[in-house]
């Protein structure tokens, strides 16, 4: 059927399906995303310096938090990219149980970690921020639940792709876990948020009715754009990475591992 | 075949294998204890653990019955595909044609009939134990009646997605536990309203509203997962 | 209270955990490249004891 819609659709390829077509092959993946690493490397640390020199040097304590709200760089940046890389893999995940392209399938799959990293750093950083604001180190905030859950939903993905030893079987499962998980993610979102309301548990947020000065918001909006480019140069690095553990008995690996050593 | 014969002959192997399976869980009748077992046993560890201060206990009623009925809907559910899978049936049943989301479904109905409804049935016995105010046991029964089904449908993703490993239980409840998120807060929110005698009715019709969704969504999502296991 | 602990923590722990997060994966490049490269070592010696 794929070899039939291939052929229909021939006059009208155009540069982005060959792109697409491109990028399906693992050598040319490997290669091709080799050369922008660096690159996306380069921008997070020239921004991640920016953003940190702006918010921690620059800014001026807040009047009601005092210094306290400087954790706020780190911490929501951090819960933005939890959120946004589990869009951005259950959309993957959609597109690799559909398509079945394995590159995807792939990408879909080394995004969890990141985004469990980034879970564990938002609650860390929370919890940090909780205990000067609130007095203690955890609350059963909502926001803070609903992060909580989402780390679990993402060990979950990762559990079960490790779980399994068949690597396309595996990725094939987690992208399904992927997608239950995101029909799912709003309700828990809502469900714990209404939860919090109704035993009036801490409603305090931790922004507190400090109002964000253009002083405050740009060292957070470069530190958002910042952790966007962390996430791009981790996920290639590991897709490559998977691709060569996959691969590991093909020939383009040792290919490319031949003309880098010589 | 007409339309109306084939909706005839789906709807019978549909209950043919929910009486099927029900009949080979009541073959294993101590098997089929285990998990009402367990609940009992789960649930009284409360009083012992915290204290029998009744209106200690009565304030948390509703939770720890809620979790103990997860706990055991969760042990209870590997067995929902598992000897289908290890004897070859379930492929069997792909190769017969039969729509796999159908199969899924009935297997899930024979889940609840043997594993959750026995829960509900259990509850007023609980409800004894942990002091529940009498007038919110009918909203106890009722939410376990409306949520158990869920918590078997939602249950049954995580079990298709787990079934080829050997030992998938304790992963299968790392991987469901967070989707019983809602379904917890919904349900003990309403018990809890109506201990309070507070309005518990929207909340009734929330779980209802995911017993619908779940209904449709979820054999779906339980086949695709089969189908994947199978591979 | 001071808070200078708590960003110093806050920060230190997102650096540990994103640092490691982007390490892992070279460290694990560096272990399959070993792992190649001792594939290719056995199938020349095999090749040469064929011949």
């Amino acid at each position: 059927m794929n070899v039939e819609t291939a052929k229909t659709n021939k006059p009208r390829k155009n540069a982005f399906v060959m792109f697409i077509h491109k990028m399906g092959s693992p050598p040319w993946f490997y290669n091709f995303t080799g050369k922008f690493i660096p690159w996306f490397w380069a921008i997070f640390i020239v921004l991640t310096v920016w953003g940190l020199y702006l918010g921690l040097v620059k800014a001026p304590a807040d009047y009601l938090q005092g210094e306290s709200f400087r954790i706020l760089y780190i911490h929501v940046p951090a819960a933005w990219m939890s959120l946004l890389i589990y869009i951005s893999m259950a959309i993957m995940a959609f597109i690799a149980l559909v398509w079945r392209i394995r590159i995807v399938e792939i990408l879909a799959m080394t995004s969890a970690p990141i985004g469990a990293a980034f879970t564990i750093v938002t609650l860390a950083a929370g919890s940090l921020w909780g205990r000067p604001t609130w007095g203690t180190y955890w609350v059963w905030d909502a926001r803070l639940t609903s992060e909580l859950v989402l780390l679990f939903i993402y060990l979950g993905i990762i559990g079960l792709y490790n779980a399994i030893d068949e690597p396309r079987k595996a990725a094939r499962a987690a992208c399904l876990l992927a997608l239950v998980g995101a029909v799912n993610l709003p309700i828990i979102h809502y469900s714990v948020k209404w939860w919090n309301t109704l035993h009036q548990g801490s409603s305090i947020s931790l922004m507190g009715g400090s109002s964000i000065d253009t002083s405050m918001l740009w060292p957070l909006l470069i530190m958002a754009v910042a952790t966007k480019f962390y996430y791009g140069a981790n996920l290639l690095t590991r897709a490559r990475v998977k691709l060569l553990e996959q691969d590991i008995r093909k020939a383009w690996v040792r290919e490319v591992l031949k003309e880098k050593n010589g | 075949m007409s339309g109306q014969a084939v909706n005839a002959s789906l709807s019978r192997a549909f209950f043919a294998l929910v009486r099927r399976d029900i009949l080979l869980a009541f073959r294993r009748r101590t098997e089929l204890l285990f998990p009402v077992i367990f609940l009992m046993v789960v649930v009284s560890l409360f009083p012992l653990g915290i204290g029998p201060g009744p209106q200690l206990l009565a304030r948390i009623a509703p939770g720890v019955i809620w979790i103990a009925a997860l706990l055991a809907t969760v042990i209870s559910l590997d067995a929902l595909f598992r000897s289908d899978f290890e004897d070859g049936t379930l492929e069997q049943f792909v190769i017969s044609g039969h729509p796999l989301t159908l199969i899924a479904l009935a297997k899930i109905l024979s889940h609840w009939l043997v594993a959750g409804l026995p829960i509900v049935l259990l509850s007023p016995l609980l409800a004894l134990w942990m002091n529940l105010p009498g007038e919110s046991l009918g909203v106890m029964i009722l939410t376990l009646a409306i949520g158990t089904p869920i918590l078997s449908l939602i249950g049954s993703i995580g079990v298709g997605l787990t079934i080829s490993l050997k030992r998938g239980g304790q992963l299968l409840s790392l991987l469901v536990f967070p989707l019983y998120v809602p379904i917890l807060i919904i349900a003990t929110a309403a018990v809890m309203a109506a201990s309070d005698s507070l309005p518990y009715t929207q909340f009734l019709g929330l779980l209802t509203a995911g017993l619908i969704t779940s209904v449709t969504l979820a054999p779906f999502a339980a086949a695709a997962a089969l189908k994947i296991s199978l591979s | 209270m001071s808070h200078t602990p708590f960003i110093i923590g806050a920060y230190s722990i997102g650096a540990i955990v994103l640092l490691w997060c982007a390490f892992a994966p070279l460290l694990r490049k560096k272990s399959i490249t070993r792992d190649i490269r001792r594939l290719v070592q056995v199938e020349e010696r095999s090749r040469d004891t064929n011949t």
